[in-house]
């Protein structure tokens, strides 16, 4: 570590004001903080500083990512190999996936801190870390077989769109790696919906039906895999989203360290099962016949539940607001998927629609606090 | 009425005139500034040509209406003015909704109601109230085709924009080449849809701002 740390030193006037690279001094000042804890200290007043600032925040997200996009990687090539007919080890299965989903990564971070780089430039503050995270979101929720070049549009979209325009981390109304999905989804949407969830080229995947479960459902042909096999995520599907194990295990990891909101997670469960109970009583055709539990391990429920729903920026930040907030995630996922046709998958939808109206629910949640103490208040007889 | 009357003539394009024809072009624009007449630019910019047209047909419309309010707006009783307005406005769209009909039938119809909805566009009913009611009728007209210029040269801007990156068109003819969409081009889908036409505006009113900065806190 030393001789880093003397590294950064010596090159650092370099950057600071009249110094060479003075305009990239934003740039440079990034790469400090993520390499070490800032020496910054406070002058005025007295208060404790928190080693877990931003960055080590998402670093704890990047973290809990890790067994999803290793999961993810290995069942690219998986799914790629059984779809060709051919038997491999697993090694083959597992740097096949890596040869198609590191690009993605790369392409998906390239693009968006180069643009994190330029506003901050412009606007002359930190860059911000918020786009490490959802710089790794955005290749886990697309199929392996995305071109490379749209995956840099969505998230350059993305990021100015979603983020910068608002004035950068921390003011986003929506979550920017589901932006950066939605903005695919309804550009390209032959590259996001039907048979592509099998990375590999059409000769040869000839013949080869790679329908998801939600597809399969939504089309009423093809075959449903078993629970378990959509619980371990043997599925195609999006590159980090089939399998519910490694992501019960980032879960694990993000409740923890308290980064993600437990109440979250929960009310959405919650709001999936309720309404896929609600939807068996009705029942009128095979995708409300399935149990409530299918909906959790299907599709992209359970990742858009850990990673996306609890975005803390996005998200409600009041505690009854969380609860009201996920609920209604996990209702408006299950009824866009069942009732609507045209959309088999709703978390991604239901997760932005809802980050729209969390403000709206902060502001009754506080009101009514408001006026429940001020009803208190009044019990109180006034001293005298 | 009496301090208008009592100034001295003026040349047709004094200063005073031009500010009234240049202004909404620019920093008094009014969709980048006002917000107003959003409804139709989020719905018949898919086009450039159905954008042009819209923005022609706004044109006549507006520099009429201004002038025939502006003549009667001594006789017309306060109390019944915004029906006045109507009537007038109405007559006019339903000669450029015939003459549309006549001569450019296709556009005609992949306008559809948007022509009869010009009725409704705010930015009319505004320039009739605020301006064409208390003005002689040559800054009248000149203030009516100020007005429906700005509001067209976004509808245009919006329709470039969307025609280029949603269809790979340009007033239908195909404008990018055939060796991208070889090496895995894609038109993008979402640049049709409504949503897009908002963010366009937007980025129109983004880049417009960070040039003036005088009018970031107008609105």
């Amino acid at each position: 570590m030393k001789p880093l740390q003397n590294l950064v030193e010596k090159v650092k006037p370099h950057f600071e004001k009249g110094g060479r690279f003075e305009k990239f001094y934003r740039s440079f000042e990034a790469f400090e903080t993520f390499l070490f804890v800032p020496g910054n200290v406070t002058t005025r007043g007295s208060h404790i500083r928190d080693a877990m600032d931003m960055k080590r925040t998402m670093v704890h997200v990047i973290i809990a990512l890790v067994p999803v996009l290793l999961f993810g990687m290995w069942n690219v090539g998986y799914q790629h190999f059984k779809a060709i007919g051919v038997e491999a080890e697993f090694i083959d299965q597992f740097v096949y996936g890596l040869i198609k989903v590191l690009p993605i990564v790369i392409v998906s971070y390239a693009a968006g801190l180069a643009i994190e780089f330029i506003f901050a430039s412009i606007r002359d503050h930190e860059v911000n870390e918020g786009f490490l995270v959802s710089g790794m979101l955005i290749p886990l929720i697309i199929p392996a077989s995305t071109p490379l070049w749209m995956v840099a549009v969505a998230t350059i979209f993305a990021v100015i769109i979603g983020k910068e325009v608002f004035g950068g981390t921390g003011m986003n109304i929506l979550n920017p790696a589901l932006l950066a999905r939605a903005f695919l989804f309804f550009a390209y949407p032959s590259y996001l919906s039907g048979e592509v969830w099998i990375a590999g080229t059409a000769e040869q995947l000839d013949g080869v039906s790679g329908a998801t479960p939600l597809a399969v459902l939504a089309i009423g042909e093809g075959d449903m895999p078993s629970a378990m096999e959509m619980f371990l995520g043997t599925i195609p599907g999006s590159i980090g989203e089939t399998s519910t194990v490694a992501i019960l295990l980032g879960a694990i990891v993000l409740v923890v360290t308290g980064v993600g909101s437990l109440r979250i997670m929960l009310s959405v469960v919650a709001g999936g099962l309720l309404m896929g109970g609600i939807l068996n009583l009705v029942a009128v055709n095979e995708f409300m016949e399935i149990p409530p539990y299918y909906h959790l391990i299907m599709g992209g429920f359970a990742f858009g539940t850990v990673y996306m729903a609890t975005d803390p920026v996005s998200a409600s930040q009041t505690g009854v607001g969380k609860y009201i907030y996920g609920l209604l995630i996990g209702v408006l996922t299950v009824l866009i998927r069942v009732v609507n046709p045209a959309y088999p998958e709703g978390m991604m939808l239901a997760i932005l629609f809802m980050n729209v109206f969390a403000p709206l629910i902060d502001h009754y949640v506080v009101q009514s606090h408001i006026k429940k103490r001020m009803q208190r208040m009044e019990k109180i007889p006034a001293k005298a | 009425m009496s301090e208008n009357n009592s100034m001295p003539k003026e040349s047709l394009l004094s200063p005073r005139n031009k500010k009234l024809l240049t202004d909404p072009l620019g920093k008094d624009n009014p969709i980048n500034v006002q917000v107003l007449g959003i409804c139709s630019v989020l719905a018949i910019t898919v086009q450039l040509r159905t954008s042009l047209v819209m923005a022609i047909s706004v044109v006549a419309v507006m520099g009429f209406a201004n002038v025939i309010i502006s003549l009667l707006r001594s006789t017309i009783p306060p109390r019944i003015r915004i029906i006045v307005q109507l009537t007038v406005i109405a007559s006019l769209v339903i000669l450029v909704d015939q003459i549309l009909k006549a001569f450019v039938y296709d556009i005609s119809r992949q306008l559809s109601v948007f022509v009869g909805l010009i009725i409704t566009n705010c930015i009319i009913m505004g320039r009739l109230e605020a301006f064409a009611l208390n003005n002689k009728p040559w800054p009248s007209f000149l203030d009516g085709i100020g007005n429906a210029a700005g509001y067209g040269w976004v509808l245009l801007a919006v329709g470039f924009f969307r025609e280029v990156f949603g269809s790979g068109t340009l007033m239908g003819y195909a404008v990018i080449p055939q060796f991208l969409y070889d090496i895995g081009y894609e038109d993008n889908g979402l640049m049709i849809l409504p949503p897009m036409a908002l963010i366009t505006v937007g980025i129109i009113i983004w880049v417009q701002r960070y040039k003036d900065r005088r009018l970031i806190d107008i609105s």
